[in-house]
């Protein structure tokens, strides 16, 4: 289970190849590393970054898929974000939104706190999880190989579809966009929306 | 009045209903309450909203934030006992000024049968408006509407999470005896 932490996954290189193919799509990332991953390689109007708000990324996700249905959303959270909030798991599948993809970059730890193990470095299983919540699709990406599977995936597929990214500990050093939660509004609504007004 | 006695006393519901639609809202989330069963049925039986079960009302917050950033305006209907599960979340309209529109339904309050419930009752002003909340107390049904569209156009016109809460005495206690 536990590969050597250099033959694992690198999370901005998982990104970077999935968001290469994002077109119009609007992501949504958790607090702390998903962000500034997010940032990082597809910095965007259409981003929604999140700077607090714990377990809630998928649930901000859904509310975006219902508003924005002719456009892909993409969920970028991290596993302790989705344990936090893991019967929003069933509330998506109940929803159904089939522009919905959520992408879990587990690291199987707190990266932000000091790298404390998390419930995924157990016994707990976050695409079995989506399974028993009702996605019909899941897919866990645990190499190369299976990475390169990841940008067809979640793009492509009728969601709502979840993918786990098994990664090693972060190599980047952090990269903040904006930190004004009113401006972060501003920037995406006008962009979504062609509207500037608050 | 007894809860079944306050379902079919629905005139605030129908008031909120008619409000709710008038205001552009078109999604509701929930996670359900006995006083809440005639506006949640009005809104489901209405194509122009969408009603949606939550499994913890923080939950609720989240969607507001995503639906305000995709143009939609939304509406959490809970039970005062989840206003405690709403308390981190409450952060994120707090940090983005984004709207959050929560009715709430209220335990824990005069003619309570559950002396379980008078904790959180009680603390639902105090945990709301420290997380910036601005709270509206309606402790009449005529009250209920007059409130509502208070809060609607506070919460979308200045981006401001408000809650309206429905006092118990509104609504009915609910009768352990039978």
């Amino acid at each position: 289970m536990t590969a050597p932490e250099d033959s694992k996954l690198k999370r901005r290189e998982v990104l970077a190849g999935i968001l290469a193919a994002r077109g119009d799509a609007l992501a949504v990332s958790s607090l702390g590393t998903s962000t500034y991953d997010l940032f990082a390689v597809s910095p965007a109007p259409e981003n929604a970054y999140l700077w607090n708000a714990m377990g809630l990324t998928a649930s901000v996700g859904l509310g975006l898929a219902i508003a924005q249905p002719d456009r892909r959303i993409l969920v970028i959270a991290g596993d302790g974000d989705v344990m936090m909030g893991i019967g929003s798991l069933s509330v998506i599948a109940a929803q159904a939104p089939e522009n919905l993809s959520i992408l879990v970059i587990d690291n199987e730890g707190f990266e932000e706190t000091g790298g404390q193990a998390g419930l995924s470095a157990f016994r707990a299983d976050i695409a079995e999880i989506a399974r028993g919540s009702g996605f019909r699709e899941t897919m866990v990406a645990r190499d190369e190989k299976d990475a390169a599977r990841l940008a067809d995936f979640l793009w492509r597929r009728t969601g709502p579809v979840l993918a786990v990214a098994k990664v090693g500990a972060s190599s980047d050093g952090p990269v903040y966009p904006c930190m004004d939660g009113p401006e972060l509004v501003r920037i995406f609504r006008a962009a979504v929306l062609g509207d500037a007004s608050p | 009045m007894s809860q079944a006695a306050a379902q079919t006393d629905d005139g605030w519901s129908r008031q909120v209903h008619a409000l709710a639609g008038e205001a552009g809202i078109s999604l509701v989330a929930t996670v359900p309450d006995a006083g809440l069963t005639q506006l949640l049925r009005l809104c489901s039986d209405d194509d122009r909203f969408r009603v949606v079960t939550l499994s913890t009302e923080e939950e609720g917050v989240g969607m507001a934030y995503g639906a305000w950033l995709g143009g939609t305006r939304s509406l959490l209907c809970l039970q005062s006992s989840g206003a405690g599960n709403c308390i981190n979340a409450l952060a994120l309209p707090a940090f983005t000024r984004s709207p959050c529109l929560m009715l709430v339904t209220m335990r824990g309050q005069e003619g309570e049968g559950n002396p379980a419930q008078f904790p959180m009752g009680r603390a639902v002003r105090a945990v709301f408006e420290a997380m910036g909340v601005v709270v509206m107390e309606a402790m009449t049904k005529e009250e209920v509407p007059v409130l509502f569209g208070q809060a609607a156009d506070l919460a979308f016109g200045e981006g401001k999470a408000c809650a309206v809460l429905v006092a118990q005495q509104v609504i009915g206690v609910k009768d352990f005896a039978k």
